[in-house]
């Protein structure tokens, strides 16, 4: 699957995530991430996305991603909502 | 055990905050929201957050419900191929009528036999919120075996009235009245309308003890804050329990001297109070107050 756009969605409210995702043909999965438990979490939160990402059969995308502080169902949503509008 | 349903909490889908603590805040019931509380723009948002949701958390103490779009909406059957799969108690829908929950009904055996779901396990609430669901609303009622309660939904209704909606009520006697009955009839519950101003707790209580007093068995809240009271209200009192234990003792008692009909303080009492009386004292054992 390939995505032709750019998407968004979430927000930068407490407990969600605002997601971006960008098209990055040939280049793989690559991922930005800002989040105000970056340290104890950021690790995790960058394979949930990455596992999303590889969920909806996607190779190349760029993924900007800003959390305060979202549970793991909160962005799988996030990112597959962003990720379906930017087909 | 019959579910008690005292409360259901309404909780906007788009919001991952409302979403996690839904389950702690209290209620009998949480529905959670793809309808009203969500914009046109962040439908999809809402439906991909609430389905996410139910399968990653503990909703188990709970009833969960979710309010779909109405299925002539773009947004409708999305809404429920999608919710479908990941088993909700029930859905909740929106402007009800008989041939929607037909669609709707013929729709989940079909996506309950791929899905390998029990047959009828998703339960169907339908909202009474037009004149015409009004109207018709025990036939409603009884379109579907999974129909379990009834939503009446005054905003919408007084709106398709164009009458205007008070906290007094005045307006909505008749269809409460109406729904109540319906529900009595096919021994389901009825769930009021929620009280929408959510500073005001003397017009709460006010409210759910009119909605108690003709039948109703739990109201709709859309604000945590509004549920302890709620359950206050739907809750029998001590005076209630005291006298239904007394009747039941009478009742032993009568039935050990070989009398059928007794009465207590002069009144006469019958098989129809014996059984409010049983009534009370379940919901005060489910309670823990017995």
């Amino acid at each position: 699957m390939i995505i032709t756009k750019v998407g968004k969605s979430g927000t930068l409210e407490s407990s969600d995530i605002l997601i971006m995702v960008v098209p990055n043909k040939d280049h793989g999965i690559n991922i930005e991430l800002e989040s105000i438990v970056m340290k104890q979490f950021g690790d995790q939160i960058k394979n949930i996305i990455i596992d999303q990402v590889k969920k909806m059969d996607i190779q190349n995308i760029k993924i900007i991603a800003q959390d305060k502080g979202s549970l793991d169902c909160t962005i799988r949503a996030r990112v597959e909502t962003a990720i379906n509008r930017a087909m | 055990m019959k579910r008690l349903r005292r409360t259901m909490l309404f909780i906007p889908g788009n919001n991952p905050a409302m979403l996690q603590d839904a389950a702690i805040l209290g209620a009998d019931s949480i529905i959670l929201d793809l309808e009203d509380a969500v914009s046109l723009t962040e439908k999809d948002s809402a439906r991909s957050l609430v389905k996410h949701a139910i399968k990653n958390m503990d909703y188990s103490s709970i009833e969960l419900v979710v309010r779909i779009n109405p299925l002539d909406t773009e947004f409708g059957l999305e809404d429920l191929t999608t919710i479908a799969k990941v088993k909700p108690d029930a859905l909740m829908i929106p402007k009800a009528t008989q041939q929607q929950l037909l669609d709707i009904d013929f729709l989940l055996d079909k996506i309950e036999k791929e899905e390998n779901i029990e047959n009828s396990s998703i339960k169907l609430i339908p909202i009474i919120e037009t004149a015409l669901a009004l109207e018709t609303v025990y036939e409603i009622v009884k379109s579907s075996k999974r129909v379990i309660a009834v939503l009446l939904g005054a905003e919408d209704l007084t709106s398709d009235f164009a009458i205007k909606r008070t906290k007094e009520g005045e307006e909505i006697f008749y269809a409460r009245n109406r729904v109540s009955t319906a529900c009595r009839a096919a021994r389901i519950d009825a769930v009021d309308t929620p009280f929408t101003d959510t500073n005001d707790f003397e017009g709460l209580e006010k409210d759910s003890r009119k909605a108690k007093s003709l039948g109703f068995t739990g109201k709709a809240a859309i604000n945590p804050r509004q549920v302890d009271l709620i359950h206050s209200v739907f809750a029998p009192t001590a005076q209630e329990i005291k006298y239904a234990l007394r009747i039941i003792f009478a009742k032993k008692d009568a039935k050990e001297k070989g009398l059928g009909v007794f009465s207590l303080d002069g009144k006469m009492i019958d098989a129809p109070i014996i059984n409010r009386a049983m009534t009370t004292i379940d919901l005060a054992k489910v309670l823990n107050i017995l």
